[in-house]
């Protein structure tokens, strides 16, 4: 048994129930004990004076990449997990996009067990769509739930055909699941390294217009809205995504989406000198679709933040931009770089990214986290949002470097994580402030 | 003070007037070594340099490699077929490699925009852009500028249209690049699918019609189109694109002036341009292959060190 830790004086944010204020935090046998002030702990209690710092509910990723298995030099479940309590997250899901892909019970049992044996951050598997994500025939979504799998999506590609997308949507209402899609349409896609605007025509790079995702924006939410199911969109990166959902949820379509920091943040122009650290599949747009997400984020439009982490080995980015893969790692900048641009530029109030990036996601996959309500698991982190810190890539828990953030300096990041109520990070207090 | 260059030679665009004016100035006095009996003069002797060819190029790796040899340079070429390669080497792999070998310079093309400036922040030798993806080709575009100063006279307030494929052309970019900084009026003409996204705000006019194109130009410079651009969707016959697009006599006819007629080669005729304009009295297709070499003697010369007021006494002294 872990013993009880009291982490006294921080400030308490929780936002399930709407609570901030300052308090002391009572853990005890891997529960949330209470919350108040003036608590006092058991004999042994392990008493952690956080007087300065955010209490909140563990940060929750409902899109990571942690290449295991089949790609281990990249990522495993044990460093992704790692890089996942490094930056605060408590609860990750992981994409199917493995090799052997993550399509059947077994497959997603693995992931499972390897997340046990990590014992850090807890890993809940999104199973495929289609059998191998070829977009050919149904995955069996009953035995990858029963399994442990949380959501479907064959993320990485889209489901290109519409009729397996209905589908899908009406086959997952039965497990009450999301399905996730990554919106693009491969035609108009075919080839491209990067946005197409002004800078993919001075590169000389094939660029992906906003239309091919758009397109398939439009297909998915009529099509939830034909079938009642919950479609969750992955990575929205473009205005015209943004107006297109919003729309929708007008409407009462059961559609939710998710934004990348990076898309949150960064525009096409970070693929200047041909960085292949800017490059990611939905590519960095333009600044007035920043602008979009950000109103969407703030609107609620855009219901949560999702790292998208996708880590890739070094010398697979050092590589002409055509040549080097996309994607970039984001579970240990995911926070800071939020706080730092969304906080900092008032988008959203402390306490609504800490939702947004909490209890929101927990909600819409059906998770357990996101919130410190006496009773409910003790998935919590320790956040300091005054520490100013320079992304050192090197520093990274993960396996793979592969961020457009590095040299960057940012506010916030997480201090201290538990996860059960058992500490699996901690950053030295002290020299932290 | 004149200009100097960088290290490398990876585009225009990040060149001054200055520094391109300086190349055009120093390839005019080694325009004459190439009509000398014995072609040779020693500016580089005992530089070793290697012509790094990933795409096929007959013209562009010819004229490179007279331009080396006619400079005395020890040079090496190395065609993607039947090296490493085609085995799967990367391009990182390939440039430590050519580094550890010690050589003095690469002149490359390379399928992938930006290669060229991936080799060259990697190596310590001088890099040259023999053509990457899409991005650049550097020394057509000067070449296409010596010709044009050759031709009219200036560059400046010249009316420069270019005609075809801008979407997947180095060579439009590169002359786009030069020829704005030198003050010349640029605009493209070509069918919408063929033509890239924001270009206009590149400073450039834009033309649908080849007939507007002709009544405003006073040089035509006109881009190779490419099968697979039918293949793959962007027009629907070559037919149709000559009967539309084509430059060809009866339109220049019309043309209330004299046009220039240039073409990077090689040409489809009877595609972008008809017979009788690229053979005619007005097309300096040719004289663009000649001073090609001059201007790679140039920049070869100047990126080895050499400085542009002794151009003409690097000449002297036959090898």
């Amino acid at each position: 048994m872990t013993r009880p830790v009291l982490l006294r004086g921080g400030r308490v944010i929780d936002p399930s129930r709407g609570i901030d204020q300052t308090g002391d935090v009572l853990v005890a046998d891997g529960k949330i004990a209470g919350v108040g002030t003036g608590l006092s702990g058991p004999d042994g209690v392990d008493i952690r004076d956080v007087a300065g710092l955010i209490v909140a509910p563990g940060l929750v990723d409902v899109h990571v990449h942690l290449r295991e298995p089949g790609n281990e030099d990249e990522e495993t479940i044990a460093t992704g997990a790692r890089a996942a309590v490094t930056g605060g997250f408590t609860a990750v899901c992981a994409m199917p996009n493995t090799d052997p892909v993550t399509d059947n019970q077994a497959a997603v049992g693995f992931i499972v067990r390897q997340s046990v044996r990590a014992g850090l951050a807890r890993v809940y598997p999104i199973g495929a769509v289609s059998v191998g994500q070829k977009g050919e025939q149904l995955a069996e979504f009953g035995e990858m739930v029963g399994a442990g799998a949380v959501a479907v999506s064959d993320d990485g590609k889209p489901v290109v055909s519409g009729h397996l997308m209905r589908t899908a949507l009406e086959y997952a209402r039965t497990f009450d699941i999301p399905v996730a899609d990554h919106c693009e349409e491969p035609t108009l896609a075919a080839g491209g390294a990067m946005h197409e605007g002004l800078v993919s025509t001075r590169l000389g790079l094939k660029g992906i217009p906003a239309a091919a995702e758009e397109i398939m924006v439009a297909r998915d939410v009529l099509l939830a809205e034909l079938t009642g199911g919950h479609v969750h969109l992955c990575h929205v990166s473009t205005r015209g995504s943004v107006e297109l959902i919003r729309q929708a949820k007008r409407r009462g379509v059961r559609v939710s989406a998710e934004a990348t920091p990076h898309h949150l943040t960064l525009t096409d122009a970070a693929c200047e000198g041909y960085d292949t650290h800017a490059k990611m599949n939905p590519p960095l747009r333009e600044a007035a679709d920043v602008a979009a997400l950000r109103e969407g984020l703030k609107d609620g439009t855009i219901d949560c933040i999702a790292s998208d982490h996708a880590p890739h080995a070094y010398d697979e980015k050092d590589a002409a931009f055509d040549d080097a893969p996309f994607g970039i790692v984001g579970l240990e900048t995911a926070f800071g770089v939020a706080h730092t641009e969304l906080v900092s530029g008032t988008v959203l109030t402390l306490p609504e990214l800490i939702r947004r990036m909490s209890s929101v996601p927990a909600v819409l996959f059906g998770l357990p986290g996101g919130s410190l309500t006496p009773g409910a698991g003790a998935d919590l982190c320790v956040l300091d949002v005054a520490n100013r810190w320079v992304v050192r890539a090197a520093e990274f828990q993960s396996k793979s470097r592969n961020t457009p953030f590095a040299g960057r300096e940012l506010l916030g990041r997480a201090v201290l994580t538990m996860v059960a109520g058992r500490i699996v990070y901690e950053r030295a207090l002290d020299a932290a402030r | 003070m004149t200009a100097t260059l960088e290290k490398d030679l990876v585009g225009l665009e990040f060149l001054s007037a200055e520094q391109i004016r300086l190349i055009l100035d120093t390839a005019e006095p080694f325009k004459e070594v190439s009509e000398r009996p014995i072609k040779k003069v020693p500016a580089l002797r005992g530089k070793t340099i290697v012509n790094l060819f990933f795409e096929a190029s007959t013209r562009t790796r010819i004229s490179f490699e007279f331009a080396e040899k006619r400079l005395s340079a020890d040079t090496v070429n190395v065609a993607a077929s039947g090296s490493s390669v085609s085995k799967g080497e990367t391009l990182v792999d390939t440039a430590k490699n050519l580094e550890a070998m010690r050589i003095d310079m690469v002149v490359m093309r390379h399928g992938a925009s930006g290669a060229a400036q991936f080799l060259g922040q990697r190596i310590r030798s001088n890099v040259i852009n023999a053509g990457d993806g899409k991005h650049e080709h550097p020394t057509q575009g000067l070449l296409d500028m010596l010709t044009i100063r050759d031709k009219l006279g200036r560059i400046e307030g010249v009316r420069v249209c270019l005609v075809g494929d801008i979407l997947h052309s180095r060579v439009a970019r590169s002359n786009l690049w030069g020829l704005t900084k030198l003050g010349a009026e640029v605009a493209v003409c070509g069918p919408r699918s063929l033509l890239p996204r924001g270009i206009e705000q590149l400073g450039v006019r834009v033309f649908g019609r080849i007939e507007d194109a002709i009544a405003w130009a006073e040089v035509l410079n006109v881009l190779r189109l490419q099968l697979e651009r039918m293949e793959k969707g962007f027009i629907p016959s070559l037919r149709e694109y000559y009967r539309v697009f084509g430059v060809t006599d009866e339109r220049l006819e019309r043309a209330p002036r004299r046009l220039t007629i240039m073409h990077p080669g090689p040409m489809n005729r009877g595609v972008e341009i008809d017979s009788r304009v690229a053979d005619g009295p007005h097309s300096v297709i040719l004289d663009q292959v000649t001073n090609g070499v001059a201007i790679r003697m140039a920049v070869l010369y100047l990126l080895a060190g050499g400085r542009p007021e002794l151009a003409d006494a690097a000449k002297g002294g036959d090898e």
